[in-house]
């Protein structure tokens, strides 16, 4: 009964959205306020109806309803409760639901904190999410339903992909959705702006903090996704370039560019017909990414769906919304105004450079995840795109984009001197240029990637620093501390999320440089030493978990003679796929990570065992939380809270252009 | 009494204490597998370098690989003969040639083209966008308009 209760729900939530795709809209075309009006209930009843039936899955989930084809096949009796509702998003059909329930919530926050847009454009946006969401909500309806029955019911479930039961499962999926999904708002501003012809500053003041919201929540999602794969693959990888990473990193950076893309559009009014194509294309990306990952077009690590009829209707879908706003696009935007102007050499034309390096970067992304597609769809052969074509071809790109950025934010805006920069910067080249060199040579080992790294970080860091020095000296009549408060935290964002990407790279560059790695056959009571650090093995013993059994390897690590940590890596068997998964150990440290895994038993009692030494390696995801926090910092100025009330207040002084407002 | 006859039980596992002995027995060898092996594609895997597979198959290959080397091949000799075999599929670089020339090319030329618009884009807009002059009236207007703006806040 539940079951159908959630999928009643959706059918009632997919005849809201066609009255929230079309009605709003309509009005808006027509300036009548009582169909406009119509949009906010309308996105706030679906976001009920879809939660309704969120819940219903994770009712049947709960109580072990094997009667529901989707709940049979993903998991099992002896999965424990937090997996259990963790599977509601394990495969094809609940990862749509919880796509769909994210839209809504997006829609939902849209009705919150929209009140200082005129009632015309919030109509137009809600009713563009409406439409994203009546497509989506059909797709489940026809050809991928959650809630199909399974009779007679399984007396058992198939369980969970054993790679899928981890904390990271709980979160990873959600935050990277809140991102994809994210960008729709950006989108639905920008398909809202192009339809009401009102494409201007204000426009792209609205919608920074969407854009910027989402990005916080993707760059989080893939980090999640990233530390997942480091310590639940097996193999200390943190980033493969699998198509599955690249359906989410091209949003990311279709997002990056779309952030700073619009800061010009935004304090100078320019560039608003690219900013708006930017919009389009991090949305379309996101898209394509839920098509790539969902349709079974690739077989990786990732991909558990296979269907080409939905395949087919994920492709129509994409069609449909990137051609339909392409179409608008290329009829409306020719008619935008071209904003304030700026020299060649200008804090706009830097961001913009740029943004022309992060869409090249973008392309090879693209490139080398869909080209082997191409070449084998066309019959043209196979092929493999992986790390070195990667290496090779997108850092290239991103190195330029990491040097424009400590100069871009010290640049004027309009009218930039390249002596007058160079004059400022040097003390920032010149420490960078020292500390690549000479810093490799302090730690004992020196290759061309690893300078590069170390003048790249370093060089983010030290302009950064110059910046916030000029920023901070300017304002003669305080004392230093109180300058620094006195900065908005829009720049402190700015100023964070570049360090971040700093941290980032020390992080990956110290890693490919340091890293040690070692394949061990060893007995009980052997010890190995990598990095200063020795590990003994005190062999392994037979465990059993909830659903499944495994070997559980005991490591004494020590250095110098002190204890440091006992490590306990394991080989699980999950009897009800017949899958073994590795898990390995991890001693986590700022400086540096211990990582065992425990492979194979060898014949007369050794075990086969891998040790890393990883240094820095958690600098990488801290830089991309500090990157995060960054965004966050910069959603939050003062000027978007206030700007909301300045606007309201405005508006009550002007007559009513259109009837008596409904909020 | 009980206590030496702890100490006697500790004597073996201190004995045996010893360095643990690499699983390969050629470290050179292997460390030129290692190498290779992160640019060939595990076969029957999802998407995992033959480094990083557990895959019996993957073992197989492995071993392949290894004798080669045993051989003397070179490292451009072992690839060949595994493309021979298996085709490009098993080369995470791709090579370059006609069907791939796009792959390859197409992201710089994507920022050469980007570039240049950009750069065309921008010397237009310069001759485009008028300068704005302000008159001495303009000023007054937007003083006008900052006291104003300050007094509703």
């Amino acid at each position: 009964m539940i079951p159908e209760i959630g999928h009643f729900a959706l059918i009632l939530a997919l005849c809201v959205a066609v009255v929230q795709g079309s009605l709003p809209i309509y009005g808006a075309a027509v300036g009548n306020a009582a169909l406009m009006s119509v949009a906010k209930p309308a996105a706030r009843g679906q976001f009920i109806l879809v939660l309704l039936a969120f819940c219903c899955l994770g009712y049947a989930f709960a109580v072990k309803d094997f009667s529901v084809l989707y709940v049979a096949a993903t998991s099992n009796s002896h999965l424990p409760l937090h997996y259990r509702l963790a599977a509601i998003w394990g495969a094809h059909e609940g990862s749509l639901l919880l796509w769909t329930f994210i839209l809504t919530v997006w829609m939902v926050a849209v009705t919150f904190f929209s009140e200082h847009l005129p009632e015309a454009m919030r109509a137009r946006i809600l009713g563009v999410m409406g439409l994203v969401s009546l497509g989506f909500l059909l797709f489940m309806l026809t050809v991928s339903n959650p809630f199909e029955r399974l009779i007679p019911a399984a007396a058992d479930g198939r369980d969970l992909n054993p790679l899928l039961q981890d904390p990271g499962m709980v979160m990873h999926p959600p935050m990277l959705y809140m991102g994809y999904v994210g960008f729709s708002v950006a989108f639905a501003f920008a398909i809202a702006a192009l339809l009401g012809g009102n494409l201007d500053a204000a426009w792209a003041r609205w919608s920074r903090p969407w854009t910027t919201a989402a990005w916080c929540f993707l760059t989080v999602g893939i980090a999640l996704g990233s530390g997942w794969a480091y310590y639940e693959l097996g193999w200390g990888g943190w980033w493969f370039w699998d198509p599955v990473e690249n359906a989410s990193f091209m949003p990311w950076l279709a997002g990056t560019a779309l952030m700073h893309s619009l800061a010009v559009t935004d304090k100078r009014g320019g560039f608003k017909v690219w900013t708006v194509l930017l919009a389009i294309l991090a949305f379309s990306l996101s898209l394509v990414g839920t098509f790539l990952v969902r349709s079974g077009v690739l077989t990786s690590v990732h991909a558990f769906a296979t269907d080409p009829k939905r395949g087919l209707f994920i492709l129509v879908f994409l069609a449909i919304v990137i051609g339909g706003s392409l179409v608008l696009y290329a009829w409306r935007a020719p008619r935008v105004g071209l904003g304030g102007g700026f020299d060649m050499v200008s804090r706009e034309a830097m961001l913009l450079g740029n943004n022309v390096l992060l869409v090249a970067a973008l392309g090879s992304v693209f490139l080398g995840t869909l080209y082997p597609l191409f070449l084998d769809a066309m019959g043209l052969g196979k092929i493999s795109v992986g790390p070195p074509y990667f290496d090779t071809v997108f850092v290239p790109l991103m190195t330029p984009a990491i040097f424009l950025m400590g100069i871009g934010p010290l640049a004027q805006w309009k009218k930039a001197s390249l002596p007058d920069l160079a004059r400022r910067l040097r003390w920032a080249f010149g420490a960078s240029v020292v500390t690549a060199l000479l810093l490799p040579f302090v730690l004992g080992k020196w290759t061309p990637l690893l300078s590069l790294g170390l003048l790249l970080a370093s060089w983010v860091v030290t302009t950064a620093a110059v910046n916030v020095w000029e920023r901070v000296s300017r304002l003669v009549d305080t004392s230093v501390m109180s300058a620094l408060v006195t900065l908005p935290r829009a720049y402190w964002g700015m100023v964070v999320a570049h360090c971040g990407i700093a941290v980032f790279i020390v992080g990956v560059t110290m890693v490919k440089g340091f890293e040690v790695e070692q394949d061990l056959r060893m007995n009980v009571g052997e010890t190995s030493t990598i990095g200063g650090y020795t590990f003994r093995f005190d062999g392994v013993q037979n465990i059993k978990g909830p659903n499944y059994t495994a070997a559980r390897g005991m490591f004494h690590v020590s250095q110098g003679g002190h204890d440091v940590t006992d490590m306990f890596p394991e080989k699980r068997h999950y009897p009800v796929q017949n899958q073994a998964m590795t898990e390995a150990a991890i001693d986590t440290g700022l400086l540096r990570d211990l990582y065992v895994s425990l492979g194979e038993p060898l014949p007369g009692g050794a075990w086969s065992v891998r040790l890393y030494h990883k240094p820095f390696i958690d600098w990488i995801w801290g830089g991309c939380l500090i990157m995060a926090l960054g965004g966050v910092l910069a959603m939050t100025d003062r000027r978007y809270r206030l700007a909301g009330r300045r606007e309201e207040s405005l508006v009550s002084d002007l007559p009513r252009p259109v009837g008596p407002e409904v909020s | 009494m009980r206590r030496w006859l702890l100490v006697l039980l500790l004597i073996p596992c201190l004995v045996s204490a010893e360095e643990a002995k690499p699983l390969a027995e050629n470290p050179q060898a292997e460390a030129r597998l290692k190498t290779l092996a992160l640019e060939l594609r595990c076969l029957v895997c999802q998407n995992q370098t033959l480094a990083d597979s557990t895959a019996p198959l993957a073992e197989d290959l492995r071993r392949e690989v290894r004798e080669m080397i045993a051989k003397n091949m070179s490292d451009q000799e072992i690839r060949d003969f595994l493309v021979q075999r298996y085709g490009d599929f098993v080369l995470y670089r791709p090579p370059l040639k006609a069907t791939t020339t796009f792959l390859w090319l197409g992201p710089f030329l994507l920022l050469v083209v980007g570039g240049v618009t950009l750069a065309l884009a921008l010397r237009r807009r310069a001759k485009t966008v008028p300068d704005p002059t302000l008159s001495a009236e303009d000023h007054q207007a937007v003083a006008q308009m900052l006291s104003e703006g300050i007094k509703r806040s």
